[in-house]
């Protein structure tokens, strides 16, 4: 059910309960596994877009945290005899083993349509009194309000190297740099991305304010994607406001929309946000157009960024938002889409490379 | 709403496409909103800015009634989607769907032997002897009231599948149940198989006026497929006294079935006499060849025709359309019932030729027959029929190679033809060479051929030769008996799979000797943007 | 530039079929509104590119030099637009430009350049650019010559497949078991072939077939259209091939894996417009080998553009003439840019009509040369109900999944039948699982993958719920429910009566039954093909039909 009343039936799948959150589409055609277990989804109840989901199963190397994230999913039909030789276990038994709540057969291309054209909106999936769940779906706090990232951030400092997640006191030796990242609702692939290139990431909690990042020493600076609205994470922003200028900064996602507050610019949120694999993203510096794997639901206000030091480098094709930005005075850059995919397209691998060179500009 | 053709198979193919859009388009240009049912993904018609709406659906009455459910149409359109749309008319007349243009009940009266007999009878239009039987010995029977040779062949059946000419008892023995296996539960036809000149016509008619844009004269002679064998426009044999009757029948036919849009009469004319082979109550595939050649709408004049608008409103008569070849557009040519008429000079042949894809299916016997085998079709225009028959040879692949002989190994019936051909090729300078029997046919009329011997008779033979690439070109006919039927059979086939054309009717080939001299020299063939052929 | 020179495929025949009428009449759409005078020629009447309406001007004349040359020669166009002729336009493009004739009257090629398509299609050049990119190319010979085959026919690994270059749809291949087969169709190959040459390669028998639709433009930009899979694994022809869009069977990895491979060889080639790279993917492995690069629009393209709403042809043209992804607009949505890739929100099936009806003598099994003369596409939310749309709308005698032939077969046959690709294997294989024979078992004997299996099984398992509940004449189980399930899943009404064996049944049972079917007959609303699984406004009108709750078609209807 949604916020408006608006009810559609369908069978459960995966964990027996309920759930609400806010209802966004993806639409991705493959990806599900990343999707459920991307932190940026917190709060959010998923709808997948593709009718026939679960095809490939679940298997046991393409998590892209240690939990599944979203509030809820809504899938049109859930496989539960999959095929595909990496594939441990099926859509289902993943749910109902981590808890989560989900519903398919249901009319879902109704359901993005109506968030299409009326925006994001709460909803609740549950199988009790429809007159009753609405009053609990309008009770809960809505999205827009609600503090994710502390939630979905790593609680203690850890280390990402060659061998994927290690402790943070393992020696850092064998790397080309060590990067500092602000775990906002990271995912593993970011990491995995910058360990290909002998970069050794420090995984820090949201809140770690300036001094103790630089204290790490790095090389660079990685604000990371994640949920919710930027605009209420000002501890955050304060404490990249301050690594400014001290090393490269490098944000994606999320890290986009902290480092464009941290430089003054404004914030805004998108009817019903950008959530797939196929967003075509214009690079305005040289006129190419990428295919770029998104999920945000905020977006970085161009006109808000007058003054601040910073200039737009790409936009989006389909709506013309913003899509990176770059601050060249503090060297600092941002993009608002996926260069790690996982889902979506590998077309924008090339900004870890980048990064990596202009930490070994110092 | 229009429904398409489906998937293109032999015998339904990209022509019904191109009906259909046109259909569309001419209902939109009426003020209709047009929607379109089609699921075949290669085509125009499935094309999402054909139509004001496309629904990719499979044509089964039960999907297409869904769609009615939901769209609600003034009504349907049948006709241009070849033999799947209009296998659906009776199913949505019964459901109470409106079906645009000529009826149900025609089209059953059409499709329906006995029904269509009767009518002939009626008419006074004749046809060749035979009937729709049940039975194989109602079959005996009626072959012996009309003697051999037979065709016979399933009812309701498309593009002439299991059908075949019976020169015998023993061969309607084994035939007869595969005809009826070849629609189980419909009645078998047998019919006195004439050996003539066969014609075909695609006429337009609100059920009054009936205009009949232009005759088609087929090369091959009856016996092979109407979609296997060329065809010219305007005819080049058919006196003016055949084709004024056709014009007459075909307006006839059309007035009696109250055919409202688009019907197909097929012809053979045997002693100047043309008798009704076929009528097919829907647009026909030479629709956009004659639509092309002869500048007559001839889709929209049927959609208006459908939808109640006179032809005479839209300016025309019935009889023969007077423009085209004919070189007076906005003239009838033949008036129904005019008698005997001499015609003008055309302006331009128009030649229909068959293209075939035995190259990718192997064991499939190339010779043509009554049953259809050509996957699709070009066009040969010029000024004259010459460089025409010229270029629909070429354009469908029937060309020498650069060097060797010319093959000629002909049936009995063939081996006087054979002659003539053979006089034109060394007059051309060719090499002849032939099997046995035709060797010495041509011997006793002194033209000059290398015997080659039958696979059978030992070796270097025929085989041996086109393996070694010394054939440039092949023209082989199919006898009756089975044993050389083998041999000849693998003969095509090789030739098929080396390259070579091969050319398996002695008429295809009698066209193919009237062109040598632009073979020859290929610049006799003009090259124009098509309309300019017309003005 | 002001006249472009558009030249057709010319007649239907296997492997190139009305799909060029569909690209070639877009295409000179597309030129004319770009503001260029388009000529044409074709000698196929029975299209719609050969309007008059659809070119400025037409030729109908036979599609060789000579005639070609003669239309260059009057109406001197600025440029030629060669790949949307299928191989025939290429091939007639090629020899122009070869022989000097484009040269001589000023013509520029446009679009991807023929140095790009012959590195396509030439197979020794492809692999030695494919190993330049590291991208897998299977173990291969080229032949040139009888004396070259003979050498080669003991060390080549066998089962080995036979290529020729330069053919139609594939003309003249084949598999070969053994060295004698090896010499014969490699013979025949070389023959055919208008270079003389092939190819003989590792058979790949037995992994997933799988073809990216990708498109370039001159600036570099790279999309992908359509990613497919083939029901049929490696071995048989892609046009002979039942293929499903999008993959079903490949996560988010391999995915992106063998579409990053894509968009890096259509870079590599430097092809302007359309393009379609098969590849053969391990079933158990992250192993891929790329088969082959088409570097033209292409039935698979048409295919590619009915199943998501992109036009390709219409895109391609445009990026011939110079322009970019970015400036093109999406005409589906009207509201987005050609520069994206469509998300579907539906399962597409095709299955190509084959015409063994037609020549029951003919051989029926399937390899690399495609025997089909035409397909069925069908659409809907559930593969089942995709499928099932696409067998009925054959029309062939068939109108689902039981088939006489196979039903009265005996075990040993049928494992042969399940194991060899035909025309009709898909019915084979409905009846190995009819039998109870299991996804393994079938799977191990025709190497589909058991996702599609799966999915058949579930098909049949109704089916045969349905036989046995007419068996009963409605003692088991419940008919209602039944009905109604047989329905969601895609059985229409006349295939219901027909499983329950009620059609022309009027005894009491028959008469419950038949009245069972209509009161549960559930009326299919209207979903849209938008190119963007909703995300955007669109206003095209094209449609499927499907069980669900929300009907698109009907609030377009009011909306306009």
């Amino acid at each position: 059910m949604l916020s408006d009343g608006a009810v559609y039936a369908g069978r459960p799948l995966g964990a027996a309960g309920e759930t609400t959150g806010e209802v966004v589409f993806n639409t991705g055609m493959t990806g599900y596994q990343e999707i459920l277990t991307d932190p940026s989804y917190a709060g959010q109840i998923v709808l997948l877009t593709y009718p026939l989901i679960g095809n490939y199963g679940i298997n046991d190397d393409d998590f892209e945290s240690d939990r599944l994230q979203p509030a809820g999913l809504i899938v049109r039909e859930a496989c539960d005899l999959p095929s595909n030789w990496r594939s441990t276990r099926t859509l289902h038994q993943l749910l109902a083993e981590r808890g989560m709540v989900g519903i398919q057969g249901l009319d879902t291309r109704a359901i993005t349509k109506r968030i299409r054209s009326g925006g994001v909106t709460m909803g609740i999936i549950t199988h009790g009194d429809p007159d009753e769940a609405l009053l609990r779906l309008r009770g809960t706090q809505v999205y827009g309000e609600s503090d994710f990232v502390y939630s979905v951030t790593t609680k203690a400092p850890y280390a990402w190297g060659y061998a994927g997640k290690e402790g943070i006191e393992e020696s850092s030796e064998g790397y080309r740099f060590r990067l500092a990242v602000l775990d906002c609702g990271l995912k593993h692939n970011i990491l995995r991305r910058f360990a290909a290139l002998n970069v050794r990431s420090i995984v820090l909690p949201a809140a770690t304010p300036a001094e103790e990042v630089l204290a790490w020493n790095p090389d660079g600076i990685l604000l990371s994607p994640g949920p919710g609205d930027p605009s209420r994470l000002e501890p955050v922003i304060e404490a990249v406001r301050h690594l400014l200028g001290q090393k490269p900064v490098f944000g994606i996602c999320l890290g986009n929309q902290l480092l464009c507050h941290a430089l003054g610019g404004r914030t805004f949120k998108l009817k019903f946000g950008h959530r797939g694999s196929n967003h075509p993203v214009k690079d305005l510096e040289d006129g190419t157009v990428t295919i770029t794997s998104q999920n945000h639901g905020y977006a970085v206000d161009p006109d808000s960024l007058a003054g601040t030091g910073a200039v737009i480098t790409q936009l989006n094709l389909n709506d013309g938002t913003v899509e990176g930005i770059r601050a060249a005075g503090v060297r600092a850059s941002s993009i608002q889409y996926h260069p790690e995919a996982a889902p979506g397209p590998w077309d924008s691998r090339k900004y870890f490379l980048q990064f990596v060179e202009q930490m070994a500009g110092g | 709403m229009v429904l398409g053709s489906g998937p293109i198979r032999i015998g339904q193919g990209i022509e019904f496409d191109y009906s259909c859009v046109h259909g569309v388009w001419a209902l939109q240009e009426l003020g209709y909103r047009a929607v379109i049912v089609n699921n075949n993904p290669e085509t125009v018609s499935t094309d999402f800015d054909t139509g004001d709406g496309l629904y990719f659906e499979p044509l089964t009455l039960d999907d297409v009634l869904d769609i009615v459910a939901h769209e609600n149409p003034i009504g349907v359109v049948v006709q241009f989607g070849g033999q799947t749309a209009i296998n659906l008319a009776q199913g949505l007349a019964d459901a109470g769907v409106p079906v645009l243009g000529t009826s149900p009940e025609a089209i059953a009266r059409a499709e329906d032997r006995d029904l269509f007999d009767r009518m002939l009878v009626e008419l006074g239009i004749p046809k060749p002897a035979g009937r729709a039987v049940r039975s194989f010995a109602e079959a005996e029977t009626v072959t012996q009231e009309i003697g051999y040779p037979v065709l016979v062949r399933p009812s309701y059946v498309l593009g002439g599948r299991a059908m075949e000419i019976v020169y015998d008892h023993d061969r309607l023995e084994e035939f007869y149940s595969e005809a009826e296996d070849a629609n189980p539960g419909q009645p078998v036809l047998v019919d006195k198989y004439l050996l003539g000149q066969e014609a075909e016509v695609d006429v337009i008619s609100d059920g009054e006026t009936t205009l009949i844009p232009g005759i088609m004269e087929h090369i091959e002679r009856a016996g092979v497929h109407s979609g296997d064998s060329m065809a010219v426009y305007p005819p080049v044999s058919l006196s003016g006294a055949v084709q004024a009757e056709i014009v007459e029948a075909s307006c006839r036919i059309a007035r009696a079935l109250g055919v409202k849009g688009l019907m197909n009469i097929q012809f053979v004319v045997v002693d100047e006499r043309p008798y009704v082979l076929e009528v097919n109550p829907r647009a026909s595939r030479t629709v956009p060849y004659l639509s092309k050649i002869t500048d007559v709408p001839m889709v929209q004049l049927a959609v208006g025709a459908m939808m109640g608008r006179s032809l005479a409103d839209a300016g025309y008569e019935s009889g023969l359309w007077g423009g085209g070849a004919l070189g007076k557009p906005g003239t009838i040519a033949i008036e129904p019932g005019s008698g005997p008429v001499s015609l003008q000079a055309p302006r331009f042949y128009a030649v229909k030729a068959p293209v075939f894809s035995f190259q990718k299916l192997t064991k499939v016997e190339p010779s043509l027959g009554p049953e259809m085998k050509s996957t699709g079709e070009i066009l040969g225009i010029d000024r004259a029929y010459e460089t025409a028959l010229y270029k629909a040879l070429v354009a469908s692949g029937i060309s020498f190679k650069p060097s060797g002989f010319v093959v000629l190994t002909v049936n009995d019936r063939d081996k006087h033809a054979a002659v003539s051909i053979a006089k034109e090729l060394v007059a051309k300078g060719y090499l002849i060479a032939s099997t046995r029997g035709t060797h010495d046919t041509l011997e006793a009329a002194h033209i000059r051929s290398t015997r080659v011997l039958k696979i059978e008779e030992g070796s270097p033979n025929l085989l041996d030769l086109i393996i070694a690439g010394e054939v440039a070109l092949m023209i082989n006919t199919p006898g009756e008996e089975l044993r050389e039927e083998v041999e000849a059979a693998r003969i095509r086939r090789v030739c098929i799979e080396m390259e070579i054309a091969c050319v398996t009717s002695i008429d295809t080939a009698a066209a193919l000797a009237h062109a040598l001299d632009v073979f020859e020299h290929p610049e006799k063939a003009t090259c124009l943007p098509y309309h300019e052929y017309l003005r | 530039m002001e006249t472009i020179l558009v030249i057709g495929s010319g007649p239907i025949v296997i492997g190139q079929a009305a799909e060029f009428d569909y690209a070639g009449t877009q295409a000179c759409k597309a030129l004319r509104e770009e503001g260029y005078r388009v000529a044409l020629i074709n000698s196929n009447p029975a299209t719609i590119m050969t309007d008059r309406e659809t070119a400025d001007v037409v030729y109908i004349e036979p599609l060789n030099v000579d005639f070609c040359e003669r239309v260059i020669a009057r109406e001197r166009p600025d440029g030629l637009l060669p790949t949307l002729g299928g191989q025939t336009g290429l091939n007639l493009a090629t020899q122009l430009a070869n022989g000097g004739v484009l040269d001589k009257y000023g013509v520029r090629l446009l679009g991807t350049p023929l140095s790009a398509i012959q590195q396509a299609e030439d197979r020794e050049q492809f692999r030695r650019l494919m190993r330049e990119i590291k991208e897998p190319v299977p173990e291969s010979w080229i032949i040139e010559s009888p004396d070259q085959l003979e050498a080669i026919l003991d060390t080549v690994p066998y089962p080995c497949i036979i290529r020729p270059a330069y053919t139609l749809g594939g003309t003249g291949g084949g598999i070969a078991e053994d060295r004698e087969t090896l010499w014969e169709t490699g013979l025949k190959g070389l023959q055919l072939s208008m270079r003389s040459q092939i190819m003989i390669e590792r058979s790949l028998l037995g992994w997933k077939e799988v073809e990216y639709e990708v498109m370039r433009d001159s600036k570099g930009n790279c999309i992908t259209i359509c990613n497919m899979e083939n029901f049929d694994p490696m071995g048989v022809h892609t046009g002979d091939s039942i293929v499903v869009a999008p993959s079903q069977t490949l996560s988010d990895i391999e995915y992106h894996m063998l579409r990053t491979a894509s968009l890096k060889i259509i870079r590599a080639l430097g092809i302007e417009g359309g393009c379609n790279v098969q590849l053969a993917v391990n079933p158990n492995g992250f192993d891929y080998y790329v088969i082959e690069v088409n570097p033209r629009v292409s039935r698979s393209s048409a295919l590619a553009s009915k199943a998501t709403g992109y036009p390709i042809a219409r895109v391609s043209a445009k990026i011939a003439v110079g322009r970019t992804l970015d400036e093109i607009e999406n005409q589906v949505t009207g509201t987005t840019k050609a520069c994206f890739e469509p998300a579907l929100d539906y399962c597409v099936v095709k299955i190509p009509r084959w015409p063994f009806d037609k020549f029951p003598n003919a051989d029926r099994s399937l390899f690399t040369q495609m025997k089909a003369t035409g397909e069925v596409m069908a659409i809907d939310r559930s593969f089942e109900a995709a499928l099932m749309k696409a067998v009925r709308g054959l029309e062939i005698r068939q109108k689902d999944l039981k088939h006489p032939k196979y039903e009265s077969m005996d075990d040993d046959g049928l494992r042969r039948a399940i194991a060899k690709p035909t025309d009709e294997r898909l019915w084979a294989v409905a009846e190995g699982l009819r039998r109870g024979w299991g996804v393994e078992e079938v799977n191990r004997l025709s190497k589909v993958d058991k996702w599609f299996l799966q999915k058949i099984s579930h098909l049949v398992g109704i089916e045969r719920r349905l036989v046995e509940a007419g068996k009963l004449r409605g003692e088991g189980e419940d008919l209602s429910s039944l009905i109604a399930e047989a329905f969601l899943i895609g059985y229409p009404s006349a295939s219901i009566r027909r499983l329950l064996g009620v059609e022309s049944d009027d005894s009491p049972f028959g008469q419950v039954a038949k009245a069972e079917i209509e009161r549960q007959k559930i009326m299919p609303v209207f979903k849209m093909v938008d190119t963007c699984a909703g995300e955007f406004e669109s206003q095209t009108p094209y449609f499927y039909g499907t069980f669900e709750t929300e009907d698109d078609a009907l609030e377009l209807r009011k909306a306009t």
